[in-house]
């Protein structure tokens, strides 16, 4: 408990935590109400998954912002401060993984709701309401998203322990080699359908009832086979061995 | 000038940046084109399936090409660079020139390297050879595209003057942000249409026919872009504290 | 010759350098004393053009740095032994310098030699001491053989062995004939360093002369007096308007000399056990300058003008 109060003091003394929530949120939250102001009965209907195009706007930044969280103490050699500070490594990162993973969430909360929100005040006629369990998986499921991608982000900074690197490397794998993937003949799309984000996105997209609607309006679906639950187990399966990974590490190697 | 490129290739190749990402750019888009060369079956390979993975490439490029400034910023050596040639415009002219130039090599070594790789696993039919105009843009157009993207780097990096920071913006802007706006109901296309990274796409992969710019015009526009995004940095670089 | 006329700099509503006018004459050393905050760096990085004044001037041989061709061969600074880029080698970090001002690939290994770093010059600069970047800073402000030197601070953090080899080497370039110009914010190693001295404080001006005359002006004379029977004397040192102070079984006088004192003892008959002049403590002396700076203008700024508060030396 006491190093979750010290990381979250670490955490929210510096600005660049600040920055990132404020950006994620305006990004996301701004991009729901463009998408509700254009928004137009017969071409373009405006639905609960149509107020959450934005989500992997937040989704980015917010790892940026894990990321930095681990990088920027290696930068600033203040990792050796922790330690020496939190001798038995796994806890203090473990500490560290958890602050950063609570505050994604919320923010993807904040983010998710807030688009929802900002769509109802604009479009006050059209049905928005959270009925279904898909509905609330797309809006909700935003925030359990962004904690275990967050969780990804410390692990991937844990090891490269370079800001511009682990960004890199964040951004190109869930922008980039996922959606290039596919390209591959044969196997790509077999391949795909494991890769960790896709199968984190299966939460927010995946089984919608079709009757409330049209798969295509809202972010793109997930092609991934495993059920929306069991595919966010997965996503937080991920993440738990990656950081295993990063935990062993940081353990061996010198501060 | 010249003392300058000269100066700035020493500064950028007594780092080991340019080597990795050289090294990085070069494995991923090649690599990428050796697997899909390596999965295909079912109708012949034509060049563009060679240059599937070129944005692998690209996207390494500009993050080298954006530290090459961001370090310069953070191990505050901008100083000791502005210290020896107090002309700033000049000094990130010189700078910007030879990270284009390296940049463009990778990408016609990463281009032609992945059609290289293609033909070698494949054999290769007609359909790959590179004969016609649009085949040539496809992979000798790589160069340029890499060479455009770096400019834009630097002028990015100059103008935020932060790692973490520049290289967000360049990854989510072309990776993210250019295919979201395409969501915008009405307004979307028009928007997308002018977007500088999916314009230039349009100059490897041909404009297609609801395109506004022809294959040239579009390249023309990125590099409008890139030019405009240079001038804003020199003009910032010239008012700021160094 | 570095000439600043009415030097300011604000960054927001810190106002950095406040109407800064001095001038750095050639073939001495000239120190750059102030304390923490002072302005220093700030003043050093405007007159490198780094900086731009947000008023006023600096100006090198009277031309701004910016103006200057191929500025290298005219001055050479040592602002921060850390910019240096930590995976380039000492030679290539000194290669690239002498490449961007035409100056020959040989001067590199030179000054490599001149101070000592032939041995570790293609390490990585990342890995150097704190005295081994500083030595690597000064190579660098050799390399274009500068007229016009200056060092920000280059004593700091060194020991004192290599505090020892930067002085001598401050006065060798002088002795070249050189101007060198290096701040401190240490009076005791300024006095030993500096032949002219420029006191800043709160970024304003406090003094400009010789290091001899601040010194002599800034430390308080005393005399301290020992022996048995104290009481006539004092009071006849009181009667003489003195100031006096207790120190154990001594007196420490201030406002009146050795030889006064003394025939002050022997006309109250007073046995006296030592009778010897102290100097006060050039850092105390030069806290109570610069510590209240601010104050100290406010009460001058309709009286002399700051530089001859201390009086110009020479
Ligand atoms: N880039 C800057 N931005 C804001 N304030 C600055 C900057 N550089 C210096 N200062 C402020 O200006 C004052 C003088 O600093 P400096 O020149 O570094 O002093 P010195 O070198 O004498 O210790 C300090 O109050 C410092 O905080
Ligand atoms: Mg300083």
């Amino acid at each position: 408990m006491t190093l979750l109060a010290v990381e979250r003091i670490k955490l929210f003394t510096t600005r660049s935590p600040w920055w990132c929530t404020l950006i994620a949120l305006v990004l996301t939250i701004g991009f729901g109400a463009l998408m509700a102001g254009t928004s137009e009965e017969n071409i373009a209907p405006l639905t609960i998954a149509a107020t959450q195009f934005g989500y992997t706007f937040g989704l980015v930044v917010v790892m940026v912002m894990a990321a930095l969280a681990i990088t920027t103490e290696y930068r600033f050699s203040t990792i050796r401060a922790t330690f020496l500070a939190v001798p038995n490594r796994p806890t203090a990162l473990i500490a560290k993984a958890t602050v950063v993973a609570v505050l994604a969430a919320i923010v993807g909360e904040i983010a998710a709701f807030g688009s929802w929100g900002i769509a109802r005040l604009m479009k006050p006629n059209v049905d928005l309401a959270i009925n279904t369990a898909y509905e609330w998986r797309a809006v909700a499921g935003v925030g359990l998203v962004y904690g275990i991608s967050a969780v990804v982000a410390v692990a991937v900074g844990v090891l490269l322990r370079h800001s511009a690197g682990a960004i890199a490397v964040l951004l190109i794998w869930n922008q980039l080699v996922e959606p290039l993937v596919q390209l591959i003949p044969k196997v790509g799309d077999d391949i795909h359908k494991w890769l960790p984000f896709n199968v984190a996105n299966k939460l927010i997209t995946g089984n919608p009832d079709p009757s409330t609607r049209d798969v295509l309006q809202g972010p793109p679906p997930s092609d991934a086979v495993l059920g929306p639950w069991p595919a966010l187990a997965a996503f937080a399966g991920f993440a738990v061995v990656l950081f295993g990974i990063a935990l062993v590490v940081a353990n061996r190697r010198d501060a | 000038m010249t003392t300058l490129l000269a100066t700035e290739r020493i500064k950028l190749f007594t780092t080991r940046s340019p080597w990795w990402s050289a090294f990085l750019a070069l494995g991923l888009t090649i690599g990428f084109a050796g697997l899909v060369a390596l999965n295909h079956n079912g109708g012949p390979l034509r060049v563009e399936h060679s240059q599937f993975g070129i944005q692998f490439g690209l996207m390494v490029v500009t993050v080298m090409a954006a530290l090459a400034i961001t370090t310069e910023y953070r191990f505050a050596t901008i100083r000791a660079t502005f210290q020896a040639v107090p002309n700033r415009t000049s000094a990130l002219l010189a700078k910007t020139t030879v990270v284009a130039v390296l940049a463009a090599v990778i990408g016609e070594v990463a281009a032609f390297g992945s059609w290289a790789t293609v033909k070698v696993i494949d054999g290769g039919g007609p359909e790959l050879a590179i004969t016609t105009g649009a085949d040539w843009r496809m992979v000798a157009g790589a160069g340029l595209v890499f060479g455009i993207a770096a400019v834009i780097a630097v002028a990015v990096g100059t103008l935020v003057r932060q790692s973490a920071g520049a290289i967000s913006i360049l990854l989510i802007w072309p990776l993210l942000v250019e295919n979201l706006v395409q969501l915008i109901p009405g307004a979307g296309d028009d928007i997308h249409n002018w977007m500088p990274f999916t314009v230039a796409g349009r100059f490897l992969n041909g404009p297609g026919p609801d395109a506004p710019l022809s294959a040239w015009g579009s390249l023309f526009y990125f590099a409008a872009v890139a030019a405009v995004l240079l001038l804003a940095a020199i003009t910032a670089v010239n008012k700021r504290d160094a | 010759m570095i000439e600043a006329v009415g030097l300011t700099k604000s960054y927001g509503k810190t106002l950095a350098v406040d109407n800064l006018s001095f001038s750095v004459p050639t073939g001495r050393v000239t120190g750059f004393l102030g304390p923490n905050g002072a302005g220093k760096s700030t003043t050093m990085r405007m007159i490198l053009g780094l900086d731009t004044p947000t008023g006023g001037s600096a100006l090198i041989d009277g031309k701004r740095y910016r103006d200057l061709h191929q500025p290298l061969r005219t001055v050479g600074a040592l602002l921060d032994a850390k910019w240096v880029h930590p995976n380039r080698s000492a030679r290539a970090h000194l290669q690239w310098l002498a490449r961007s001002n035409q100056l020959p690939a040989k001067r590199v290994d030179e000054v490599l030699e001149i101070v000592g770093l032939t041995a570790v010059a293609n390490k990585r600069a990342g890995g150097f001491s704190l005295g081994m970047s500083q030595r690597l800073g000064i190579a660098a402000a050799l390399l274009g053989d500068p007229q016009v030197l200056l060092f920000d601070e280059p004593v700091n953090g060194l020991d004192p062995e290599g505090i020892l080899w930067i002085r001598k080497f401050m006065h060798r370039l002088a002795e070249e004939g050189r101007t060198v110009f290096v701040s401190s914010h240490l009076l005791s190693e300024m006095a030993l360093t500096a032949q002219e001295l420029v006191v800043i404080g709160r970024g304003k001006l406090i003094s400009q002369s010789s290091t001899e005359d601040f010194v002599a002006q800034a430390t308080e004379n005393t005399v301290r007096v020992r022996g048995p029977q104290l009481a006539a004397l004092r009071s006849a040192l009181g009667q003489a308007g003195v100031s006096i102070r207790d120190e154990g079984e001594s007196l420490v006088v201030s406002g009146m000399d050795c030889a006064d004192i003394g025939e002050l003892a022997a006309r109250t008959q007073t046995v006296l056990h030592e009778l010897s002049p102290q100097r006060g403590s050039l850092e105390e002396a030069f806290m109570q300058l610069t510590g209240d700076s601010v104050e100290y203008h406010t009460e001058i700024a309709d009286g002399p003008t700051p530089a001859t508060l201390v009086p110009a030396g020479k």
